[in-house]
Parts: C-alpha cells; structure tokens; sequence
C-alpha cells in the first residue's frame, strides 16, 4: 500500500518526462489528457491515502516509502524516502486537488497556445517538485523539491519568453528566491554539522534534546531557515518578486499562489516548529514579519490597477497571516488559513484568469466594469472567493480560518495586542481591497464587452473550488459556535496544540469585532468605489497612492542599496590589471590574426612568391646544416 | 660531344630566357619551342633518344599547339604597352636575388656532392617500354585516369555559355561572385 | 656520349628551373606563368634524365613518361581555366582575380 504513496508525486514526474520528451509529436488533445490526467491520478491516490491513514492510524503517525538510497558518503546518508503525517497529508491534498483543477482550467486557457506541451511539462514538474518538497522525510530532499518549485517558477512566469519583460519578471523572481535559498542551504550545514543528520524527525528530536531553549545555535538555524522560507513565501525583505511573477498566464498565477511554491515557506516553518520554538525570538520574527508584510501588501493592493497584481499582493498579505500565526504558535491555524487560502486563491485567479481571457487580455480593472451581467458564473464564483478572502462572516470559510488567526494572536501566550491589531487592521484592509476589486470589476456602468463565454473545462473547476471555498470552513468551527475540531485534531498529532493565556477575553468577542471589521471593509468599498467614484479618485493621485502602488517602492531601495553599488564596483572592477592581462591576450591574438590575414590577399602571385620564399629559405638552411 | 651540350646547354638557357621577358606571347613561344627543341637535343646525348623524341613530339608539337590555340581564340592584342605596365624593371629585383640565393644553394649543393663516374649507355626505346608494361604499369594506370580527368575537367570548364537566341528564353545566371564584403 | 661531369648537367637543369621560377614570379600574364611552369617541369624532368643517365638505370625515362602525363592533364586544365578568366573577366592579368581573399 505503501507504495502508492511514492507514486503521486511520481505520476506528474512522469508526466513531465514524457511530454518534455514527446510533446512535439503528440496531439494536442493527448497532450491534454497526459498533462491534466497524471495529475488527476495524483489527486485520486491522495484521498485514498488519506483513508487508509485515517482509518489505520500507522504507529508513529506516519506511512514512510524508502525508494533508494541517493547520497550515502561519510556521515551523510540521504534516501529517497517519502513520509506521510498528518502535516504532508494536508499539504498534498490541496496539492494534487487545486492542482488537478488548475490544470483541467489550463487545457481550455491555454487551447490556442503554442508552447501546449511545453505548458504543461513545466506544470506537471512544478507540481511534482511540490509534491516532493512536502513529502521528503530529509532536508536534502526537501531542499531538491524546494529548488524544482523554484526553477519551475522560473521557467512558467517567463513562460511567454517573447516578451523581454517576462523573461526580467521571471529572472527576478529566480534571483530573490535564490538569496533566500542560499540561507537556506548554509542553515542546512549548520545542522548538519551540529546535529549530524538531516532526517527531519532525528533532527528535531536531537535538536530538542542537545540545544536548550534560546540557545544561539538553535536561533541561527532557526533564522536561516527563516530566509529560506521569506525568499519562497515573498515576505518582508523578499516580497519584491511575486507581483512581478503575474507576467505567467494566469494557471501558473492561481498554481504558484494557492497550490505550490509560497506556501513552501509556511511548510518549512511548521515542519521544522521545534527549532523555532527552541529560538523565541526567531519565533516572534516570524510573527512581527508576517503581521508587517499583511499590512504592506494590504495597502499595496489597495491602489493596484491590474487585476492580477491586487490578487498578488492579496496572496503576500495573507501568506503573511499564516506567518502570523506560525510565529504565535498557533500552528494548526496557520495550516487551517493555508489550506483555505489555497481553494479562495486558486478560485480568484482562475476567475480572474476568465476574465482577462474573455477581455482580450485586458488587465486594467479601471477599464473593466459591469459585467455582473454578462459572466453570471465567473461573477457568482468570483464573489464566493472574494467574500471568502475578505472574510465574510459565518458563511465563508475564510472567516474561520481567520478569525482563528486573530484570536490567537491576541490569546496566545507568544501573542501581543500589537500583532492582533495588525492582523485586524490588514483583515480591514483585505476585505477593502477584496470588495474594490468586486465592484470596479463586476458593477457599475458597462465599459468593455466579453468576446466569448468560458468553457465548460473551465467553468468546472471554479465551481468545484467556489463550494470548497465556502464549505471548507466548516471542519473546523470555534469553540463558542459548534466546536468542531477535525482538522487541528489531526494535525494535533504532530504539531504541538496553543498554550494559551488563560482568563482573556471570550472567543465570541473576536469573532464580532472582526465580523464587524469585515462588513466595515465591505461597505466601505461600495461607498468609495461604486457610489463616489470621486473619492478614490482622489485618493488614487496622491503621492501616498502612488507609493502603495510601487509597493512601498522597495523595488528603489533595492536598487540603491545593492544593484547600483553592485555596478559601480562592477565598473571599478572591469579595468582591473587581470582583465587588462586578458583582453590582452585577445587583443594580441587579434592584431597578429589581422597581420596574418593581410598574407592571404587573394593574389596568386604574392603566394607563388611565398611558395619561393619558403623553398629559398628552407633550402639554405639545409644547406648549412 | 661535349660541344655539342653545351651549344644546346647556353641555347637553351638563352631562349628560355627570352621566352620568359618577352613582350608578345607568339614569340615568347617560339622562343619556348626553340629551348624544347634544345633540350631534346641535350636529351639525345645524354643517351635517351626516346624521350628525346617524345619532347618534340609532345612538348614542342602538343602542347605548345595548345598555347598558340589558346592565344588565338582569345585573340587578344598582346599589345606591348600592357606588357611594358606588367613588367616594370623594378619588379625583376625581389625575383633576381631570391633566384641568385637559390642558385649560390644549388652551387653550394653540388660541391659537397661526392664525385661519381657515370656509367654510360645508352637505353633504347624498347627497355623503357617493357619497364613501363611490367614494373610501371600500375603507375600508368594511374596516369590514364589522370589524363581522362583532365580531359573531362578541361572539357568542362572550357565550354562556352550557350548562346540564347530569345531573351524570353534566357535565364537569369549570376556570373558576378558575390561580394562578401557587404 | 659525353664525358661531361654530372654537377654540370644538374647546375644546368636548376638554371632552367631557375629562369622558370623568375618567370613565374615576374610575369602578370596568366599565359606566361602557365609557361613558365612548363619550363619548371621540364628542367625537374630533366634530372630524372640525368639520373636515369647517370645510374643507367630505365626508370628516370619512366618517370618522365608519367611527368609528361601530368603536364599535359596540367596544360589541357589550366588553359581551360584561363579561357574561362578571359571569359568573365576579360583579361589575363592574374591580379584581378582577387576574389578569395580574407575580408577585413
């Protein structure tokens, strides 16, 4: 049975060989079927796993598969061994399931685009890397899936490699990723060397035993592994790359977002919690980060023009919850938004994708308009996600998983009112935003006119993601409404529960204010963006605006701190005395091919003489020997 | 006899010569013939009649033919002036003493050669032809093909454009090489 | 027969060569380099001659044979050649024929 396990991320794999391989010779509509089928397969096999680990509890919580042994040198052996917790089990749930319907959405989005086969390889490897990533049982494992998400990221954001700015969107992404990557692999050999093993649970049992609380090592692998999951998950310092990261076509927006690649960072964090809760103050990083980064990219979203961007920096600031509650804690709940976030997500890129597609490639929501009417699905589906994402009280999912999150934030023995106000203030912000994008979208006056409807291949999967959307929630109710524990039940068996502070304030209390706070934001959106339209017009000349819209200009930091002074060293470094020693070298060799060349003149004569030169000289030196 | 060789030994140098400087190529090639018909002489006394027999034959008759064919058709004026312009007397310098310094060689060669008597005799027509049948006769297989080579590829790239007697009917042939330069 | 010693002999095949090569080197006419060749392989063969001669051996003769096959394939190829010059060019000069040369 076990094997089965090694098969779902196998199956993309192989998707991804095969049509890399025969994609060019194959019709399309095979190409479609291999692409989105091996997923699917992938997606049956999960819920079938998670059965038999549900039904049959395996002993130590977790179904190991060892398939060979990779690298085994010195004191390092790593295997190809795949391990199922609770944890992996519901990451490769929403995995293979957003993924499977992301890519029956692709076989129609996609229909008319020639690099069909190419398209689907790379997402068929995207997600096996993905795959791979939450499944490993070693960091180095983990870390070869952690670089496939990366690379994949590349090669689909620059997907349309045509456009130069694509391939500078995709170049970006690659190289900020990579700064986190590299901490990331220098907090590997920290622990490697400390601790002498990479297998993740001897880690985090050797590391619990040897390194006491606070102690400086545990802090700096603690912190390393931190940058590696900042530079995936686009938080504070790192965030720069994923609005960028919208120049893909919109699948690869909803897979990257919702499914794969920045909820790495939030999967390393809550694997590896017992190296964080040793490190307090890494933790409480972690918390600061995400409550910092949901604030900035909340009013980073507020001011974007392109339908895709608000949703990307949407993903940032709710990417930057999860932080919030891992860095509280509250490890379930972040799990919990995770896998909420990823179904309203994936839905509103999808969504999104249905309507810029329908547009002609229109991505400007100021051009956009009134089309409530026109895409009655892609509106009621888009409103589903929204309404989730914004937080909608007791009917969406999105208002369990974050209402969660605020009042752990505030309860929770390693949270601070500050942190819970944040998180209230970006919950504000996000149903703000969420419902701006709805109005200027979908009402108000009619300027621009669908050329098509969606297709069933894509209607489908949004439908199915809209009813995840709003009943997901429902696993996992609060204590003071229903009290339904199944999904942090699960997790409870790996993940340690909250401690919290005893005697604070009722549940219930939150869940008004945020209630409030949401229905606040709605409103307020309708009011602003719909009613007076003047207003945000107001507010979207200013400087401040324009500020937001740069998001926070760190783009210009950026570039003043480390590319310009980068240059200038690069500059002062081009003349230096071994690039003279070398471009001398070339420039001799190119004056003595340029002296040589003038020999050959095409004179038949001046060769003859060379011929009687040669035979002269060659004869008087004989002579004299 | 010895006479003899070196009456044929200073004409031949002297017509060669003359054929070389000349200004107009009829009479370059008769100057040519007159140095073939010298060395056939020297031939004969170096004792090989035959192959003294097959320089007039081939050299002076055959080949020469061909020349004057050649200068014919193209019945060019060989005027003196053009030639006069080709042939500066400065352009005989680098040729003059490149020739001296290989001649003060071969002078200089042939004085360390240790001395030998030669061995006289004369070598009739009918011993060349059974060494050519026997011991040579893969090499004159060879030089059939050659020869049937070079009467292909001398067929080939003597022949003329055709003449287009319409110019609908003509096609358009790029003769101008390409120039690469551009 | 003659008793002249053989340095004299070979000293008057390299004068031929010699004046050949000036030629060659000289003249700008094609027609007159073409001449000037057969002049080189006609004192080249005239060693094998003298060497044949000397040694009173058959095969310099041989190989005069077969030096005559070859001028004569050279003649027959080579005034093609200068028929097709003259053809497209119009002129005999070989300087003009500059074509294959490096481009810089």
């Amino acid at each position: 049975m076990a094997i089965l396990l090694a098969l779902i991320p196998i199956l993309p794999l192989a998707g991804f060989l095969f049509l890399s391989i025969m994609g060019g010779r194959i019709p399309r509509r095979m190409i479609a079927f291999i692409g989105a089928g091996l997923i699917g397969m992938a997606a049956m096999l999960t819920p079938i796993m998670g059965l038999i680990f549900l039904v049959s509890p395996p002993p130590g919580g977790a179904i190991a598969v060892t398939l060979w042994e990779w690298i085994s040198t010195g004191g390092l052996t790593a295997a190809i061994t795949f391990r199922l917790d609770a944890l992996s089990l519901v990451f490769i749930f929403v995995i293979t399931l957003v993924g499977f319907l992301i890519h029956l959405y692709s076989v129609e989005f996609m229909a008319d685009d020639e690099g069909y086969a190419r398209f689907f390889a790379y997402m068929n490897l995207f997600v096996s890397s993905m795959l791979i990533l939450v499944l490993a049982d070693n960091l180095l494992l983990l870390y070869l899936g952690w670089e496939g998400v990366g690379l994949c990221s590349y090669l689909l954001i620059g997907f349309w490699y045509k456009e130069p700015a694509n391939g500078y969107a995709a170049r970006k992404a690659f190289i900020i990723t990579r700064i986190g990557d590299t901490a990331m692999i220098i907090g590997l050999f920290l622990l490697f060397i400390h601790l002498n093993t990479l297998n993740i649970q001897e880690l985090m049992q050797q590391a619990a035993v040897k390194w006491g609380q606070g102690s400086s090592l545990a802090t700096w692998a603690a912190l390393l592994l931190l940058g590696g999951a900042l530079g995936k998950s686009a938080q504070l310092p790192l965030q720069t790359w994923l609005p960028d990261a919208m120049a893909g076509p919109s699948p690869v927006s909803a897979l990257i977002h919702a499914a794969t690649m920045v909820t790495a960072g939030v999967y390393l964090i809550a694997r590896t919690h017992v190296l964080f809760a040793l490190a307090p103050a890494v933790q409480l990083a972690v918390a600061t980060i995400g409550a910092l980064t949901l604030l900035l990219a909340g009013f980073s979203a507020l001011t974007q023009h392109d339908l895709k961007r608000v949703l990307a920096y949407s993903t940032i600031s709710q990417i930057g919850y999860m932080f919030l509650a891992l860095g509280v804690g509250a490890w379930s709940a972040g799990i919990f938004h995770f896998m909420v976030h990823a179904f309203f997500k994936a839905l509103l890129f999808l969504a999104g994708g249905a309507v810029i597609l329908v547009l002609n490639e229109e991505h400007d929501i100021f051009k956009m308009g009134g089309l409530r009417k026109k895409l009655p699905v892609v509106f009621w589906t888009f409103l589903i996600g929204s309404a989730s994402l914004a937080a909608l009280p007791l009917i969406t999912a999105g208002f369990y998983s974050k209402d969660q999150i605020l009042w752990f934030a505030w309860s929770a023995n390693k949270g601070n009112p500050w942190l819970w106000a944040a998180g209230l203030t970006g919950a504000f912000l996000t149903s703000l935003y969420t419902f701006r994008l709805v109005f200027l979208v979908f009402f108000g006056e009619s300027k621009i006119q669908p050329t098509h409807q969606p297709g069933r291949l894509m209607v489908i999967p949004m439908v199915i993601l809209a009813a995840f959307s709003l009943l997901a929630g429902f696993i996992e109710l609060p204590g003071s409404m229903g009290h339904i524990r199944l999904f942090s039940g699960l997790l409870d068996t790996i993940l340690p529960t909250v401690n919290m502070i005893h005697g604070n304030l009722p549940e219930v209390f939150f869940q008004v204010l945020s209630a409030v706070v949401s229905l606040t934001g709605i409103y307020l959106a309708y009011l602003v963006y719909l009613k007076k339209p003047a207003l945000g017009d107001s507010f979207n000349k200013t400087r401040l605006s324009n500020f937001f819209y740069q998001g926070w200009d760190f783009d210009r930091l950026y570039d003043i701190l480390f590319v310009k002074p980068l240059v200038w060293l690069a500059e002062i470094d081009k003349n230096d005395f071994i690039d003279i020693f070398n471009s001398a070298i070339a420039r001799i060799t190119l004056w003595f091919s340029s002296l040589l060349s003038l020999t050959q003149n095409g004179k038949l004569r001046w060769y003859v003489m060379g011929f009687a030169i040669g035979i002269v000289f060659i004869l008087t030196i004989l002579m004299n020997l | 006899m010895n006479t003899i060789f070196y009456i044929a030994a200073a004409l031949a140098l002297i017509s060669t010569g003359l054929a070389i400087a000349g200004k107009n190529a009829i009479h370059s090639l008769l100057f040519l013939i007159l140095s073939l018909l010298s060395i056939s002489v020297i031939f004969y006394i170096l004792g090989a009649p035959f192959i003294a027999a097959l320089e007039i034959i081939i050299y002076a008759g055959a080949v020469m033919v061909l020349f004057i064919f050649v200068i014919m058709m193209l019945n060019v004026g060989m005027e003196r002036e053009t030639e006069k312009r080709w042939l500066k007397p400065r352009m005989w310098v680098v040729p003059l003493i490149l020739g001296t310094i290989l001649l003060i060689d071969f002078i200089f060669m042939l004085k360390t050669m240790a001395h030998e008597e030669t061995a006289r005799q004369i070598i009739l027509p009918k011993q060349v032809g059974v060494s050519l049948f026997t011991t040579y006769v893969l090499g004159v297989e060879i030089a059939g093909m050659l020869l049937l080579a070079g009467i292909v590829g001398a067929y080939h790239l003597g022949r003329q454009k055709k003449k287009v007697i319409h110019r609908f009917l003509k096609k358009e042939e790029i003769i101008e090489v390409p120039n690469l330069k551009k | 027969m003659v008793t002249i010693p053989v340095e004299i002999q070979i000293l008057f095949a390299g004068l031929l060569f010699l004046i050949g090569l000036i030629g060659l080197l000289v003249r700008r006419n094609v027609i007159f380099m073409l001449m000037s060749i057969e002049v080189m392989f006609n004192a080249a063969g005239m060693v094998f001659i003298i060497a044949g001669a000397h040694w009173a051996q058959v095969d310099g003769q041989v190989m005069f044979i077969f030096m005559l096959a070859v001028t004569a394939a050279e003649v027959s190829v080579g005034l093609a050649i200068i028929l097709q010059m003259f053809h497209h060019y119009k002129t005999l000069d070989v300087d003009e024929l500059n074509k294959l040369k490096e481009i810089n």
